[in-house]
């Protein structure tokens, strides 16, 4: 759905859903801090992400559907035989209920959270450190890229404001004193 | 009871989805960044199940990092598409030819 829409909208709130139902395996799997993250962060950020500059560039659509028809066949032959290929290798054959059995259920006062805080802090730190970094890459690699300079607008020259020196604002005047008027 | 399998099948049917969606959609650059998407949380959930069924708490600390990852990829790939649409009105990939190759 989110591939075979005609409307980017759509296709970015089929994501969405996607999303949500990858969230809820999750949860399934006992990895439930993921799962919330996955919620909080995809959904919440990158998603609502995408759909600003779906709704904020109107392109127009027409000629980015063009070929769409003509790829179709192939796209769906290669996608198929790569599933089929896929299935064959991680299918019940090797990964059945035989060879990997299910693990016992954690029991209830069990915290996802704390195991893997307990893992990420201690273990995976330096990744964990790095990972920070790339971040921070982002944001500024986004402000830096979408960032510019609009002619019209008026900005404040800090260095400017800063050597400013007396002479350049005030006139020292000097004149006679001004006699006093008699009274009339 | 659900087998490991049944994970695995979903992950590459979603991989498979989003490869497909590559192919069909070669001209829009947002389609093509929300398959990179799928594609990565196909791998994610390729990893949460082995986690869960091996056992292993790493697994779930690599999604966390894939997560990281393609948050700011996303961010960027987004901010580079705002800038090319800026430039030139358009986001077709096809038009992306300035740079003689």
């Amino acid at each position: 759905m989110v591939v075979l829409v005609r409307n980017p909208v759509h296709a970015v709130l089929f994501l969405v859903l996607a999303f949500f139902t990858s969230a809820g395996i999750w949860i399934l799997l006992e990895a439930e801090f993921l799962a919330i993250v996955l919620v909080l962060v995809y959904v919440g950020a990158v998603m609502v992400l995408f759909l600003f500059v779906v709704m904020m560039l109107d392109f127009n659509l027409t000629p980015l559907r063009a070929g769409f028809v003509r790829y179709l066949p192939a796209g769906a032959l290669v996608a198929a035989i790569v599933l089929i290929e896929m299935t064959l290798v991680v299918g019940p054959k090797h990964f059945g209920m035989d060879n990997i059995a299910a693990p016992i259920r954690h029991a209830a006062d069990y915290s996802n959270t704390r195991e893997l805080g307990s893992i990420l802090y201690t273990i995976y730190v330096y990744p964990f450190e790095i990972a920070a970094v790339i971040l921070l890459l982002a944001i500024v690699a986004a402000i830096a890229l979408t960032m510019r300079k609009r002619p019209q607008t008026k900005y404040q020259n800090p260095a400017q404001q800063v050597m400013i020196r007396r002479e350049d604002r005030i006139r020292v005047v000097k004149m006679q004193a001004e006699k006093k008027h008699r009274d009339e | 009871m659900i087998a490991l399998s049944d994970f695995l099948i979903l992950g590459a049917i979603l991989f498979c989805i989003s490869m497909a969606g590559i192919f069909l959609n070669r001209r829009n650059v947002i389609i093509i960044l929300m398959s990179i998407e799928l594609m990565l949380l196909a791998v994610n959930m390729n990893f949460v199940a082995f986690s869960h069924y091996l056992g292993d708490t790493a697994g779930q600390i690599f999604v966390f990092f894939i997560l990281t990852v393609a948050a700011a990829e996303a961010a960027i790939g987004l901010a580079i598409l705002v800038l090319l649409f800026r430039n030139r009105r358009t986001i077709n990939v096809s038009n992306m030819d300035t740079l003689k190759g």
